[in-house]
Order: structure tokens, then C-alpha cells, then sequence
């Protein structure tokens, strides 16, 4: 089998990529206007979007046709959130009254996608009746798909066919030597295949998929899951490959691997990466393109806003009691469709403002560029700092002891930028089948490492005390203002203050 | 009698189904089961029996003697020892 090789490096593309925008170029202005306009009400491709949309999962498509070693088939549990998981499978004929009436109770809902459990082009049937039925019932809404590549070749015809805009391939490797060590088998011409040959043909059949959607005009999103000594250095070289082929956004993620969960790598005791690792990755790849910082690796049959879950208000048998009228369907549509264009707005507005000429008192939410005169220091002066954001709707809104995750800001001169979130609570929640009581206030402490302050609406006494003698300052004084704007601030009088005339203190590793 | 079976570790993921040249496999609860009088463990049709061949799960499909055609092992890579000893340490806590 032939794989396919880039020998050159890729041309410098004459639109605005990250690495051209500036160092702290938002996600969205490394974007050609042609794509930010197609992602804009797209939560997951979209940085600023996700603060305004929801989007649902359907699983539908149970069977999957490769074996990862990050995956496990056999886990069904609601504590745990991460890819693969579900608790109901779905009909299609179930998955589309369970999208209209989601979408009618939430009007932010833009996007449904079918991520698995399986891979939804391993069950194409499936896949293809819930699209083709949502594509009439709800043409407002965006349909996407992730996929593992392996039949998408054979699917791109008919991707294209459903007016699905959007395709996510996971590529963790473009070497068969590094897949071997991921993949263990793929189901291939009706036979099992194992190993470096079942890579290799992987690889080639993901390389060819990115390459026919692309050359159909169709967005391809690139997810890779960062497994520390197996493919962490070679993520760079997929990072430069894809975008060379027209990938627009890069999605690289942590493995999640505990013991609990059965798979491969959390049985062989194989680590996940540190936070640092993952930033420090996403920051070597960013020269090349644009790099996604907000994934919150969701199950297959999450709802809602990133980062919250409102799967427990649809499940079957409570959706299967609803009534959907045609009228009801068509008035949600309309308010969908007005909250888009007040949000399209709003979204316009405010990068009409951060581009304008840098005026005194729009300086502090210049976060594309550094803004010329906006303070009377040298450029040089004030090292990044890291802080962790308890947001709501991309405001500080959250009290620090109510927030599930925080959202990871690096503040330098040049603006605030979203490096990541990290979750404070265990992928799996507990109980007594899986997992041990934790010490809730130690664990999220140790989930801020290497953040300098954490900016939230309240916080109590005792995290308060917790959090200084950690080294993390907390902020309650910026509650409700907008995330970079508060960011920014709070960096600004450290600045002042004279803290970053040091460097960053020394974190212990928890 | 020729004839594959599934076993109660299925965890009808659907994978099997739509690939056997018979029709012998029916979802069922609790499992997936496959009809012994309809099942050709594939001969005539295919080199492999489809089921075994794309089933992500050891040990859930038998041949007519009982033996499983996917090993402890074989497709997730960890040895069975490994996977016992991870088992009894979650079930101790």
C-alpha cells in the first residue's frame, strides 16, 4: 500500500494563519473569514461560539470497526465523561425526536453530531437516517461527524450529499511504527488485521479521507490524542501534515487512561499527560495552525453547552413522553434562528472593537495584537501568566466552590489567550463500584498547578486560605465582567505591583 | 452441528450484525444471539467467520465446541494476568 509522504515542508498560506496573526492572536482571527463565518455558531470549533451554543451528541452508531488502546467497548458508566461512553443507545428514529426536542428546549442548540459510541461511518445506515431525517425536520441546525477514518473514503460522496459541512478525523499518528503501539487491530476487507499493517492501512485510508473532503469544500477538524512516549513528539509532525492538506483547526487532546475504566493503556499503567505537557504541545503546533484549546472530550451522548451536561433532562423514556407539534417545532426554529443573529451580532461588534485603532480606553480589550501605546512600559516587560477562570456564558460567573471546571488563561502583553480548562472533579464521579471518597478541595488545587491566580464570582474562607498557601492568588473582585477583560486586569496589577519582574515561582509536582 | 454462539460478555455493540452473510445474528436481551440453524460459521462465504472478526470483546463468541475464537489476549493486548490483577485491585477498593 502506498502512504502518502509530504517530503516539503507546507507553503506559507496567503491567508491569516495563527502563526501570522501575532503571538496572541485569538482562535477565530487566525481564521480565514470564509471559515469563521461557517463556525461561528459551532461551539466545538469555535472558541468564542462555545460560550453561546449547545450541541448535542445522538449515539447512534454502536459498532466500531477499529480498536484503540485508549478505548474500551465494555464501559457504560453515567459517572464517567469521556468519549466513548454513553448510557442509552438510540434508534434513529429516536435520536431525531430526542435533537427537535432538545432543540426546541434549548434555543442555543446550532449543532448535532454523531460521534459513536462506535464510529458513526462503521454504521453508516444508522448515521445516514438520523441526518437525512434532521436535515428536513431541522435545516437550521448543523450536522457534523467524527470518524477514525477508516471508512470514510467510502462516505464522503454521501457526506457531501447531506450538506454536512463539518468532519472530525482522530489521527494520532501518520508513521505505522507509532500506530502500531496505538492500534491494535483494525476489521478490514471482511478480516482482521493486526498491528503495523492494520496502522499503516489506518493511516493511508485517513490521509486519503482528508483529502477528498477537502477537495469538496468540506471543514476537516483534526483530533489527536497525546500519549505521552508513544506519539508526543510525533503529534508535531501530523500538526504540520494536516494543515498542509487543508486541515483547519487541530484538536489535540489528553489520553485519559485509569485502570478503572479497562482499557489498554489504563490497565498496562501506560500515564496520561500532565497539563504543562499538553499546553507545551499545543504551543509547538500552534506555529503551523490553528490550535483548538477548549475540547472538553465529551461522551457521545452529551447536551448542552460545553462543559455542563444536560443529558438527564432527555433521556428516552422522558422524551418518548413529550409532544412535538409541527407548529412548536417551527416557533423554536425561529428562536434559534434570532438568538443566532443577535449573537452573530454581538460577535461582530466586539471584533469591530478589538480590531479599531488601539484607543485609550479600549486598551484593555485589545487582545489581538499588542496594543501600540496602551501602556507607557516596554514591550518586553511582564512574563506570561497563567490564571484559571471559574466562567459562565464567558464571564467571570462562577463561585469557586460550584464550578466543575476552570477555563486556563495565559495573560501576557500582547492580550489574554485560552491555553485550556481542566476539570475539578475525577472522570469518573465515584461511589462504591468505581473510585474512593477524594479530598474535593486538595484535588482542584492540584488541578490548578501552575496557575498564579484563579479569578471566580465568590469564594469562601477556607479554599481562600487553601489557595493562597498554594500559590494561587484567588480573585473575587471581577465577578461578571467578561473573561479577558478581567484577565487582563488582574495581570495588569501584577504588572504594577512589580510580580513579574521575577519569574514565576517554582510548583511543586503534585 | 456448525454453529457459532454468543456468550453472555457480548456487549451488543452491533458490530456483528449487519456483516453476516446469513442473517443468523438477532439483537436480544440481554444479548446478541446467534440462530444455530442459520449459522455457517461463514465456510463457503468468507475465510473468517464475520462475527469473530470484527468482535471488540474476548471470549464472547464460542465455536460448536465451546472454545472462544478470540482468546484472552488476543485483541486487546493485555495479558490476562495483567487484566486479572487490575480487576482485583478495583474490586478490593
Amino acid at each position: 500500500m502506498d502512504l502518502p509522504v509530504i517530503e516539503s515542508a507546507p507553503a506559507a498560506s496567503g491567508g491569516c494563519s495563527a502563526g501570522s496573526c501575532g503571538s496572541s492572536a485569538s482562535q477565530m482571527d487566525g481564521m480565514a473569514a470564509e471559515i469563521r463565518a461557517r463556525v461561528q455558531d459551532h461551539p466545538c470549533y469555535s472558541e468564542e461560539a462555545h460560550h453561546h451554543f449547545a450541541r448535542m451528541h445522538v449515539a447512534v452508531a454502536p459498532a466500531c470497526n477499529i480498536q484503540c488502546h485508549y478505548c474500551n467497548r465494555k464501559y457504560d458508566c453515567a459517572n464517567e465523561s469521556r468519549p466513548g461512553v454513553v448510557s442509552e443507545l438510540l434508534t434513529p428514529e429516536q435520536a431525531v425526536k430526542k435533537t427537535l426536542a432538545v432543540a426546541a428546549a434549548i434555543p442555543q442548540m446550532s449543532v448535532l453530531g454523531i460521534a459513536g459510541p462506535g464510529d458513526p461511518l462503521a454504521n453508516p445506515e444508522r448515521t445516514f437516517a438520523t441526518f437525512r431525517a434532521l436535515a428536513q425536520k431541522a435545516p437550521d441546525i448543523k450536522l457534523c461527524v467524527s470518524t477514525n477514518g477508516l471508512a470514510l473514503p467510502d462516505c464522503v460522496d454521501e457526506l457531501a450529499r447531506h450538506n454536512i459541512d463539518h468532519v472530525t478525523i482522530t489521527i494520532n499518528c501518520v508513521d505505522p511504527d507509532v500506530g502500531a503501539k496505538i492500534y491494535p487491530w483494525i476489521f478490514w476487507n471482511r478480516r482482521r488485521v493486526f498491528g503495523r499493517e492494520a496502522a499503516a492501512i489506518l493511516i493511508a485510508r485517513q490521509q486519503q479521507g482528508v483529502d477528498m473532503l477537502v477537495a469538496r469544500g468540506v471543514l476537516v477538524k483534526v483530533n489527536s490524542v497525546l500519549i505521552p512516549g508513544v506519539n508526543d513528539e510525533h503529534l508535531k509532525e501530523v500538526s504540520r501534515i494536516v494543515k498542509a492538506k487543508g486541515a483547519f483547526l487541530h484538536n489535540v487532546m489528553p489520553l485519559i487512561a485509569e485502570a478503572g475504566h479497562g482499557t489498554f493503556y489504563g490497565v498496562m499503567g501506560q500515564r496520561s499527560p500532565a497539563p504543562a505537557e499538553l499546553k507545551a504541545l499545543q504551543d509547538a503546533c500552534e506555529g503551523d495552525m490553528n490550535m483548538m484549546r477548549h475540547c472538553r472530550q465529551c461522551r457521545a451522548d452529551a447536551v448542552g453547552l460545553l462543559g455542563e451536561d444536560r443529558g438527564a433532562e432527555f433521556t428516552m423514556d422522558k422524551v418518548a413522553a413529550m409532544t412535538l407539534d409541527d407548529a412548536m417545532l417551527a416557533e423554536a426554529m425561529a428562536r434559534r434562528t434570532a438568538l443566532r443573529e443577535k449573537v452573530a451580532a454581538e460577535m461582530e461588534a466586539k471584533r469591530a472593537r478589538a480590531h479599531a485603532p488601539a484607543a485609550p480606553a479600549q486598551a484593555v480589550i485589545t487582545l489581538h495584537r499588542r496594543a501600540a501605546g496602551a501602556d507607557s512600559l516596554p514591550a518586553a516587560a511582564g512574563r506570561p501568566v497563567l490564571m484559571a477562570v471559574a466562567a459562565r456564558g464567558g464571564r467571570v460567573a462562577e463561585h469557586f466552590g460550584h464550578a466543575r471546571e476552570f477555563l486556563i488563561y495565559e495573560a501576557t502583553a500582547g492580550g489574554a489567550k485560552l491555553v485550556g480548562h481542566r476539570k475539578t472533579e475525577l472522570y469518573c464521579g465515584g461511589g462504591d463500584t468505581c473510585g474512593e471518597e477524594e479530598d474535593v478541595l486538595g484535588n482542584t488545587i492540584r488541578a490548578l498547578e501552575g496557575c498564579e491566580a484563579v479569578l471566580c464570582s465568590k469564594i469562601g474562607y477556607e479554599p481562600w486560605g487553601e489557595l493562597e498557601a498554594a500559590g494561587i492568588r484567588p480573585n473575587g473582585e471581577h465577578a461578571m465582567e467578561e473573561v479577558e477583560v478581567a484577565v487582563m486586569a488582574v495581570w495588569r496589577e501584577m504588572l504594577a505591583a512589580g510580580r513579574l519582574d521575577a519569574p514565576a515561582p517554582a510548583r511543586r509536582v503534585a | 452441528m456448525m454453529a457459532l454462539e454468543i456468550i453472555e460478555t457480548c456487549v451488543n455493540c452491533w458490530a456483528c450484525q449487519p456483516l453476516c452473510p446469513n442473517e443468523a445474528i438477532v439483537e436480544a436481551k440481554p444479548h446478541f444471539l446467534i440462530l444455530a440453524d442459520k449459522c455457517t460459521e461463514c465456510v463457503g462465504d468468507h475465510a473468517d467467520p464475520q462475527c469473530a472478526a470484527i468482535c471488540p470483546i474476548e471470549g464472547a463468541i464460542l465455536d460448536e465446541l465451546g472454545d472462544a475464537l478470540n482468546p484472552p489476549g488476543t485483541l486487546t493486548g493485555i495479558p490476562p494476568e495483567r487484566w486479572a490483577a487490575a480487576q482485583a485491585e478495583i474490586r478490593a477498593r
